[in-house]
């Protein structure tokens, strides 16, 4: 059935489909209508879940926590502040492997406060161990939340499902709400491998050596050090199994299709813009002004950013002139995170083995771009304008034409669009 | 595409007009639908507005509307309080609620219908300042694309529990009453 509703409702309505058991949040702008619709349905009778009020966002994923430790389907939101102030809790969530799946409306970082979107909040959480996805529409929230609980169960991994504070989160769209018969043959009950029971108390993640030893059983265990290879190595191996996961929800559904990246009109590109969020969707109607302007383009959306899927990124501009990324965050003192890891990628795949392998099938020129241009745009919920978008991509071509086929380089530090000094 | 930018009060219901003619418009074969309200701080009485697309197709520039094609007004004092023609584009409409004759208003040109939707939504019973459900049948006078029958279904559908059926006279009244004018 499709409804028309806000973003937030979108995410409430995939909580309630997924079963969550467990949820402890706590209110914060532009969150707040998510967890309150959450609260109606358990108090309506609709949901059976547990809500836990708390006094903070620590409290919050604490509880979640302790909740999943027990083999609970567990589930919190927040933005912003209240993302950082559970920060110590979400390193722990991620190392004692627990499937929390929390949703991340996008909002600026204080200071000075700000209510409006970007993506400094989650992007400051990239190092955490968690899986993180961005989506770009109410069906990609909807769809998501119940993909998210998947991949986290399929892999011990916490999943943050990141989107834009305001322009999704409060913004109405039609959606497809899915059948719950199909929810169930989707996403089947948590049977976690290990589950905390008072009949057999135990106690877990205490003090951990530096190296591997005897556990009371006479069994070799894990240093710290091992524990967190395996984590690195289940992210890792996180993005076949989102691949997994998205290829049996296309089956059940009929929808998705690609978990990592979502390419639109790449194929014949000389130049791919590449981003996160509702941000990507927006550049579509860009692509297509520059197209009729004769531009070869196109837009890349990464709808998995942790773990980074940098063979099908490399894959997807391995032919292009020039990519140009533009991000709603900045790893202060350099540039944005998603543009670094875009070129720690193309130098794997692409610079350090000589590019992959000469003309391709296509006929097409494989080897590194000439350039990654770093753009910034929509601090703090400055409107991110079509017409801007479109200026600063054809001043950015134009910037580098010229210097052979692959175009030359262009300036280092990156453009924010619509700064106003 | 038709884009359509609604003003009016904090707290006087013109999100939830644009989200009734919105779904009415995605019942009526508007597949593509973004309806967008301002974010932020609004108070109750400060000037808001919301933004609405609609399209055969899906939208995914969901980015605020610059250049609307209608902008609803649901109080005409907001007329001289917010630049509510900002963008508007040549040959666009305005759909007014106003107790005064169009002759008191000057819309440098633009296409103008408009119903005193306070007097008439008292008039189908709906207590006095609701005028949310009105307005929408001022618009679907002046503007046809979504038979009007399917909007009231979503006008009584949305106040189910609020006086669906003055509600929908209040529309009926407003679409009947409506005079418009220009080009």
């Amino acid at each position: 059935m499709h409804i028309i509703e806000n973003g937030n409702v979108a995410a409430a309505l995939g909580v309630k489909l997924a079963g969550a058991q467990v949820i402890a949040a706590y209110p914060i702008t532009p969150q707040t209508p998510l967890t309150e619709k959450l609260a109606e349905f358990i108090e309506a009778g609709e949901m059976r879940a547990q809500y836990i009020p708390v006094e903070s966002e620590h409290s919050a994923l604490a509880a979640c926590i302790a909740a999943s430790s027990t083999g609970a389907r567990a589930f919190t939101a927040t933005s912003a502040n209240g993302l950082l102030y559970m920060h110590e809790q979400i390193h722990w969530a991620a190392g004692a492997r627990l499937p929390i799946v929390m949703c991340v409306v996008n909002r600026a970082v204080g200071a000075p406060w700000c209510i409006w979107n970007d993506h400094q909040d989650s992007i400051s959480q990239r190092d955490t161990g968690w899986i993180q996805m961005y989506a770009c529409d109410h069906q990609q929230i909807i769809d998501g939340v119940l993909k998210a609980f998947a991949l986290a169960e399929a892999t011990s991994i916490p999943v943050m499902l990141c989107y834009d504070g305001y322009l999704l989160s409060h913004t109405y769209m039609p959606f497809e709400v899915p059948d719950e018969g199909k929810v169930g043959r989707f996403l089947k009950p948590f049977k976690p491998p290990y589950a905390l029971d008072p009949a057999n108390p135990a106690n877990l993640n205490t003090v951990t050596l530096p190296d591997v030893r005897m556990d009371v059983l006479g069994e070799m265990a894990h240093g710290y050090m091992e524990i967190r290879y395996l984590l690195q190595e289940d992210l890792r191996a996180a993005l076949s199994v989102g691949q997994e996961i998205e290829d049996e929800f296309a089956s059940i559904f009929g929808r998705g299709g690609n978990a990592l990246v979502e390419p639109y009109r790449c194929d014949d590109a000389d130049y791919v813009v590449v981003g996160m969020g509702s941000l990507t969707y927006q550049l579509r109607d860009v692509v297509e002004a520059l197209r009729d302007e004769g531009h070869k383009i196109g837009v890349l959306g990464i709808r998995l950013y942790r773990p980074f899927p940098d063979q099908a990124v490399a894959e997807a501009l391995g032919a292009v002139r020039g990519v140009f990324v533009i991000e709603k965050a900045l790893s202060y003192g350099y540039e944005g995170a998603l543009c670094s890891d875009l070129k720690a990628a193309l130098y794997e795949h692409l610079v350090k083995g000589g590019g992959n392998g000469g003309p391709a099938e296509d006929g097409r020129d494989r080897g590194q771009p000439a350039f990654v241009k770093g753009l910034v745009a929509g601090i703090g919920g400055r409107d991110i304008r079509t017409l801007d978008l479109t200026d600063a991509l054809r001043a950015g071509m134009a910037a580098t034409a010229g210097g052979g086929a692959k175009g030359a380089p262009a300036e280092e530090r990156p453009d924010w669009i619509g700064i106003k000094l | 595409m038709i884009e359509i930018r609604w003003h009016g009060r904090g707290g006087q219901g013109a999100i939830t007009a644009a989200k009734i003619f919105a779904t009415a418009a995605f019942r009526a074969g508007y597949t593509g639908v973004v309806m967008a309200p301002s974010f932020g701080t609004e108070r109750r009485g400060a000037p808001v507005f919301t933004s609405l697309k609609i399209a055969k197709e899906k939208i995914y520039d969901i980015s605020p509307i610059e250049t609307p094609d209608i902008v609803v007004v649901l109080d005409h004092l907001l007329l001289t309080e917010a630049d509510v023609a900002k963008g508007l584009k040549p040959g666009g409409l305005i759909v007014l609620n106003t107790p005064k004759p169009l002759t008191a208003h000057d819309f440098d040109g633009m296409r103008v219908a408009a119903a005193d939707v306070t007097a008439l939504s008292l008039e189908a019973g709906l207590p006095h300042g609701v005028v949310n459900s009105g307005i929408i049948g001022v618009l679907c006078r002046a503007l046809d694309v979504v038979p009007f029958d399917t909007v009231l279904g979503e006008i009584e559908a949305e106040f189910k529990t609020k006086r669906p059926q003055a509600n929908a006279q209040a529309a009926r009244l407003a679409y009947e009453k409506t005079i418009v004018e220009g080009a």
